[in-house]
């Protein structure tokens, strides 16, 4: 979702939130995201505005005192940046790619069903068993860190027995281009 | 009063946020450097700031336990991959600093009308600097108009108005004072203009013609 992004060029205009707004976004986030409203207060305290940055192809990325928070395509689910998941790294479910899948997420590739089952990865058990379209955040083989997120192409359960094609969808990940954004 | 504040406090904390140590060099952690295109300098960084974790990533031991689930096979290539990415991260580079060498700025003063002037400063994006902060930098300093704008040549270009161009040069200068073409070193304060190479500035004067339509 963030290659070739460029702020300069990919940014149409900043916008404040309405109040009302903030309010709706604040509680689809604590619905959504594995978080307690102290801990969202923490990150967004509700006294302070968070600002809409406008980008190309309906992306919205919301900045608080310019610092990226979260962002929304369309109006699909509110993803946090990475960085903000590397302080909060629970607000996701996890799940984890093996050694080898690291430097194709790394370039831009969705992951594939292999790189999700084989030893070195990793799937939430049946009774823990997330569908499609579920937010996740990526461990990986041997790190100790969250290395991208992406969104489920097929249920956890799937991919243990279908084992190919594309099971999570790669949204953004350590080095692209919206990692490159420290301050909007 | 105090009491109950630290009361609800204790019943409910926000959970604190992980301390993130990044790296400085490719600003991934340090544990995905291996990843990116810039390895070695990334290591040699590491081992001057955190032994520890210089230890705890690159020693013996750590190289055979990160090999996971991997083949040696795998691995190889994931290594000369990244030797690949190094030695094109580097090239780039490289070219870029020898377009920097090439790019020149033109600092201009040009005469409005008598006694009136404008100055222009052409080509500052060559060295990475954004235009717009630029021009509020100097609109700042000199308590005057500034403003980005397209030339004739429909190349983007820094105006100020009346005749600071000695000024504007010194502020380059003092911005990169003792530092290298990496842009370190210089004053604070004028960190925007961080990068520009002094020696490639030039201060030129352009007289309005008598001729011209008054
Ligand atoms: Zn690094």
């Amino acid at each position: 979702m963030f290659k070739k992004f460029q702020p300069s060029t990919d940014v149409a205009g900043q916008t404040p939130v309405k109040s009302s707004v903030q309010r709706g976004i604040r509680s689809t986030i604590l619905s959504l995201w594995n978080i307690d409203a102290e801990t969202l207060e923490e990150i967004w305290p509700k006294k302070e505005s968070i600002v809409n940055v406008k980008c190309r192809d309906h992306l919205s990325i919301y900045a608080l005192h310019g610092e990226p928070l979260f962002f929304q395509h369309f109006d699909g689910p509110y993803f946090p940046t990475l960085r903000l998941l590397h302080k909060y790294p629970f607000i996701l479910p996890h799940v984890r790619i093996d050694r080898g899948a690291i430097r194709f997420l790394l370039a831009g590739a969705h992951m594939m069903c292999p790189g999700l089952t084989s030893a070195g990865g990793w799937l939430p058990p049946a009774d823990a068993a997330l569908p499609t379209g579920t937010p996740v955040a990526f461990e990986a083989e041997g790190k100790e860190f969250i290395v991208g997120i992406g969104i489920t192409k097929l249920g956890t359960e799937e991919m243990k027995t279908v084992n190919k094609g594309v099971a999570v969808e790669s949204i953004t990940y350590v080095g692209d281009d919206l990692w490159a954004i420290q301050k909007l | 009063m105090a009491d109950i504040t630290t009361f609800t406090q204790i019943e409910k904390r926000a959970t604190p946020p992980v301390q993130m140590f990044y790296c400085s060099v490719c600003t991934f952690p340090p544990e995905y450097c291996e990843f990116g295109n810039s390895l070695s300098k990334c290591k040699e960084w590491l081992q001057t700031q955190r032994p520890d974790l210089y230890e705890k990533f690159y020693s013996e031991e750590a190289l055979k336990a990160k090999l996971g689930t991997i083949s040696q096979e795998a691995q190889s290539k994931l290594e000369e991959d990244t030797a690949k990415k190094e030695a094109k991260a580097e090239a780039k580079a490289d070219a870029a600093r020898k377009k920097k060498l090439a790019s020149q700025v033109v600092i201009k003063r040009i005469e409005r009308n008598k006694r009136k002037f404008v100055t222009s400063i052409r080509g500052l994006e060559a060295f990475g600097v954004d235009l717009k902060k630029a021009a509020k930098l100097f609109a700042q300093r000199f308590a005057t108009g500034g403003s980005v704008t397209k030339n004739a040549a429909g190349i983007d270009e820094i105006v100020v108005q009346g005749d600071v161009s000695q000024e504007i040069y010194d502020m380059i200068a003092e911005a990169n004072e003792g530092g290298g073409e990496d842009g370190k070193g210089g004053k604070k304060g004028v960190d925007i203009l961080k990068g520009v190479l002094i020696d490639n500035v030039d201060i030129v004067e352009e007289k309005r013609k008598k001729d011209s339509e008054q």
